[in-house]
């Protein structure tokens, strides 16, 4: 049995003019200590599956169906209590924007202290001994001085360190982090995401990773899944995924990577944008934007307008595409030609 | 720290120097102390030269420098109607107004903090909507008005007769709706207990606590909603905040996500906002006291104000910009202290 | 900017088409607000049509017909529908003119405070520097000097220098004059707060940069986006002007009890409260709350619909 196991997740937000399904049918498993990617477009509903792993959805959000079970524990039936015991302890999370994540009136000490009080029976001595003590970890200067400081006198960047290490304070079997470095100076972007991982593979730690860069997930995540509008769109070996792409969007995805591009030309975009989730379009939602949707003849394939994809397995990957296998013949016969 | 202290106290010293230029304005215009002095059968020679004598020729910046001089030493001049030092005269009034401005703060603070934090948790009880309701009601009816009805419900009493008192329940309901009034509405007791100086408290008695009740309320009436709407509506917003968001995640019990996490940060514009609310309060008390009869600041001012007695209105605004300054002062610093922020930037972030 | 293909849509369609008018139209209480609102306005101005008597023609007042109960009460006389005080004037004739001057002045304020404070608002926040210093260190320094205690003290200075007689004959334009000096802060403080979360937008550089003059930037371009917020205060403001000029009134700085606004009918009632007929002062006082109560949940309805930008602590 995995570590965790989400199946068949649908997220809905109840708003005035009526429900809006944020996300769809997203399962994947996570074992100890792997590392998964969840990449996609701001909007995909990323964050909206990150949250309501540990039901942190807030109103008018709201888990309509699936499951999502830790250690054999279903969490999102699980009473507020028990979750409390979870959460931060088990599995912990990290926040995209550093700035707006810590309390600006508590103080560093206080809000690490307060996390290890909640989970353990411990006195203030020595949970500030343990605070300390990560705080050495995620290498911050000067770690005493830091906790009686507050948020406001640190940089983005040692806040940033400082949530991470929070997220280690109880060595807990799963760090989410949401976005982690996106809020952060670009300089100080791969300094934080190594320190993520190299605590993370210290101690042994799974790693939910969700960001809209392709070449984190790349470097950094085993595995990976590709979201769009609310669903899962390709999942597999992270590896086989960015080597061969099966869904046109992933190859899209790929493609417009500022790396993919010759020098000199434009990059490759994916035209159009992602639609609404109010209002997706029929069949396959990402078919307004898809580049193979006409068959050689000029027809459109009535398939992608009219049914949603199924998921279709490829080598190790699955593809929620109807056209997984022509596509594939097609990058067979353009090889072989070449 | 310091900054900031040295920046609160040039406004402080900025606000007082304003109002004493209004204040030395207003004696300047309408005092003639000529006439409260002397009789209408000194001929005009002699006037003039008494006004010679008394400075009162001199240029308007001269004169207001040795106003402002008295007024440092707590010198406003005597008052027409009392015939003392008027500083003495507002002594004497000054603590029932504070009680009485102290028994209201109390019932704000005592129930805005819990029912505003209610009705953010809980938008959508019955008791939250309750309160919302009877909130926008009570921000409605001026305090004055909240009086008279307290008066002729507690002290006056009401007679309800619309049920049928032929049959029981309608008698019983004409008996509920009925009362009975006992409370006083006037004044503030025979049974003060004499502290110190100029103070009998209405504090430390059995009657004179039945007299704070009614005007205490009513001074509270006004403020109690606003602050109940203004805890709930920034407690909302805090609430809906990443870092409540992060704290829950962190699997932090909710009481303590609400009362340290939420409150501290719903607390910090509503103790700025509190600041002000003591300078209002104070402006309340003018009608509050006129409707008890409670003999306080506010009741002598008013008292002040028609018998034309300039040197003790003078002397009331003096104080009350006193009173306003400090308190001001004293929630910035309460301020400064609850907000992190503050120390290092000299200003609040 | 208008389309050239497609009719521009004429105001009361674009009107019909708003979230304002859509929530309106599914929000009882906004429409029962309005409604009572909108009575107590044409009662109070039609009040020489609508009231039986005329309470300032002291012809027409009996004064052997004083403090008679309203109808509802053994002893009513059927002539005066909700009795009458204790001058003998007809008490829902006197409302209904009361009610007038009270909006009268209401409106009149809210007026003055919105000329002074848009205008102060604008310059602060449009020029900067020692204008906005200058003009919101004076805003400050009134407001936590409270404005009522403001109003309070500049009616017993004019009411002291121009003497008593003169305060009452012209009491409406005076209370007009107090009421608006004493609030325009409000009005300053946020128009300056949204003129400049407005100044930061592109559009006012590019009328800049096209050349226009600041005076043509600010009344043609920033002054219309503070609208929504001006028009949300607005609605409050005229419920504290009525509240205030009431205060004014009960403590004798205000409508002379000749010629009553709703204020100094509770001020004359509350002396005769103790002997019994509570009516003189409670009846006008309900009014004022109806009054009140229907402009301030209005403009709660209005805030939660337009949500503006307001300018807080």
């Amino acid at each position: 049995m995995a570590l965790l196991e989400v199946s068949q997740l649908d997220v809905r937000f109840a708003l005035r003019q009526g429900e809006v399904k944020a996300i769809r049918d997203v399962s994947f498993t996570l074992e100890r200590g792997e590392r998964l990617g969840i990449v996609g477009e701001s909007g995909a509903g990323k964050s909206v599956a990150a949250f309501s792993l540990l039901n942190l959805i807030s109103k008018p959000g709201f888990i309509a169906g699936g499951s999502v079970r830790f250690e054999g524990q279903t969490l999102n039936t699980m009473s507020e209590r028990g979750l409390r015991k979870i959460r931060g302890n088990r599995i912990s999370m990290i926040f995209q924007d550093p700035m707006m994540t810590l309390n600006p009136v508590l103080s560093i000490g206080e809000q690490m202290v307060e996390c290890l009080k909640a989970h353990r029976r411990i006195s203030s001595r020595d949970a500030r001994a343990i605070a300390l003590d990560k705080l050495r970890q995620v290498q911050i200067p000067s770690p005493e001085k830091r906790l009686d400081q507050y948020p406001h006198e640190l940089s983005g960047g040692m806040r940033q360190r400082i949530i991470i290490a929070i997220a280690l304070l109880l060595d807990p079997d799963i760090i989410i982090a949401d976005e982690p470095t996106t809020a952060l100076d670009v300089t100080i972007q791969a300094e934080i995401m190594a320190l993520l991982l190299d605590l993370c593979e210290q101690h042994n730690v799974g790693l939910i990773l969700i960001t809209h860069d392709l070449g984190v997930v790349s470097q950094v995540t085993q595995r990976m899944l590709v979201m769009y509008a609310g669903r899962v769109i390709e999942q597999g070996p992270t590896r086989e995924i960015i080597n061969d792409p099966q869904h046109p969007y992933t190859q899209g995805l790929i493609n417009a990577l500022p790396q993919m591009a010759t020098p000199g030309e434009k990059l490759n975009q994916i035209r159009g944008s992602m639609p609404s989730l109010s209002n997706l379009p029929s069949g396959c939602a990402f078919h307004p934007r898809c580049d193979f949707i006409r068959r050689t003849d000029g027809q459109v394939r009535p398939a992608c307008i009219e049914q949603v994809p199924g998921f279709v397995q490829a080598g190790n990957c699955q593809a929620a595409c109807h056209m997984v296998a022509e596509l594939q013949e097609d990058r067979r016969l353009k090889e072989e030609s070449q | 720290m310091i900054a900031f202290l040295i920046k609160r106290l040039m406004h402080a010293v900025l606000v007082m120097f304003v109002i004493s230029v209004l204040a030395f304005a207003i004696q300047d215009n309408l005092g003639d102390p000529i006439q409260q002095m002397v009789g209408q059968s000194v001929p005009e020679s002699e006037r003039d030269a008494l006004r010679e004598r008394l400075g009162l020729n001199d240029p308007f910046i001269v004169q207001y420098v040795r106003f402002a001089k008295n007024a440092v030493q707590g010198d406003f001049g005597y008052s027409y109607f009392y015939r003392e030092p008027a500083l003495g005269v507002i002594a004497r009034h000054l603590p029932a107004t504070l009680e009485l401005v102290f028994a209201a703060t109390l019932i704000i603070v005592l129930l805005s903090v819990p029912i505003g934090v209610y009705s953010a948790i809980k938008p959508r009880s019955i008791i939250s909507r309750f309160f919302m309701g009877a909130s926008i009601i009570g921000i409605s009816i001026p305090v004055f008005l909240t009086a008279i009805v307290l008066i002729q419900i507690f002290s006056i009493g009401i007679t309800v007769s619309i049920f049928p008192e032929s049959t029981s329940w309608g008698a019983w309901l004409n008996g509920f709706f009925s009362t009975q009034g006992s409370m006083p509405s006037f004044g503030r007791g025979y049974d003060l207990v004499h502290v110190i100086g100029h103070w009998d408290t209405n504090l430390a008695s059995w009657n004179g606590l039945k007299h704070l009740v009614l005007p205490a309320i009513s001074l509270a009436s006004i403020m109690l909603p606003l602050f109940i709407r203004l805890i709930r509506a920034e407690m909302m917003e805090v609430l809906q905040s990443e870092y409540v968001k992060y704290a829950r995640a962190k699997g932090i019990s909710m009481r303590r996500v609400y009362f340290v996490h939420a409150l501290k940060n719903t607390m910090l514009p509503v103790i700025t906002v509190g600041g002000v609310q003591i300078g209002t309060m104070v402006a309340y008390t003018i009608l509050t006291e006129t409707v008890f009869q409670w003999p306080g600041m506010g009741l002598m001012f008013l008292d002040a104000i028609n018998r034309a007695d300039i040197p003790l209105i003078v002397a009331y605004l003096m104080i009350v910009g006193v009173i306003f300054v400090v308190t001001n002062t004293i929630v910035d610093l309460i301020y400064g202290f609850v907000n992190p922020t503050v120390k290092l930037t000299g200003k609040p972030a | 900017m208008t389309m050239k293909t497609n009719k521009a849509p004429s105001r009361l369609e674009r009107f019909r088409d708003s979230f304002v008018w859509y929530s309106f139209k599914r929000d009882r209480t906004a429409q029962l607000c309005l409604a009572v609102f909108l009575c107590l306005v044409m009662a109070a101005f039609a009040a020489p049509l609508l009231a039986p008597t005329d309470p300032y023609d002291l012809r027409q007042i009996d004064i052997m017909a004083s403090e008679l109960p309203p109808f509802w009460i053994d002893g009513a006389d059927e002539q005066y529908s909700l009795g009458t005080d204790a001058q003998g004037r007809d008490l829902w004739s006197i409302i209904l003119y009361g009610t007038r001057v009270s909006l009268l002045i209401g409106f009149g304020a809210v007026i003055l405070q919105a000329l002074l404070g848009v205008t102060f608002g604008l310059m602060a926040g449009y020029l900067g520097g020692r204008v906005d210093a200058f003009l919101m260190r004076l805003a400050d320094i009134q407001l936590s000097f409270s404005t009522l205690m403001v109003a309070i003290v500049v009616g017993a200075v004019v009411k002291a220098t121009l003497g008593g007689a003169f305060y009452s004959q012209y009491a409406v334009l005076m209370l007009v004059l107090i009421i608006g000096l004493a609030e325009w802060p409000q009005y300053a403080r946020t128009v300056r707060a949204s003129v400049l979360a407005e100044k930061g937008k592109e559009y006012v550089d590019a009328a800049r940069v096209m050349g226009l003059r600041s005076k043509r930037i600010m009344f043609r371009h920033v002054l219309p986006n503070t609208l929504s917020p001006i028009f949300v205060i607005s609605t409050v403001q005229i419920a504290n002007a009525i509240i205030s000029e009431a205060a004014l009134s009960f403590l004798g700085l205000g409508m002379p009890e000749t010629h009553p606004s709703l204020g100094s009918l509770i001020k004359a009632g509350f002396d005769y409260i103790q002997s019994g007929s509570w009516w003189i002062t409670l009846i006008p006082g309900a009014v004022l709350v109806v009054l009140v109560l229907s402009i301030n949940l209005l403009g709660d309805w209005l805030r939660d619909v337009m949500n503006p930008r307001l300018y807080k602590g």
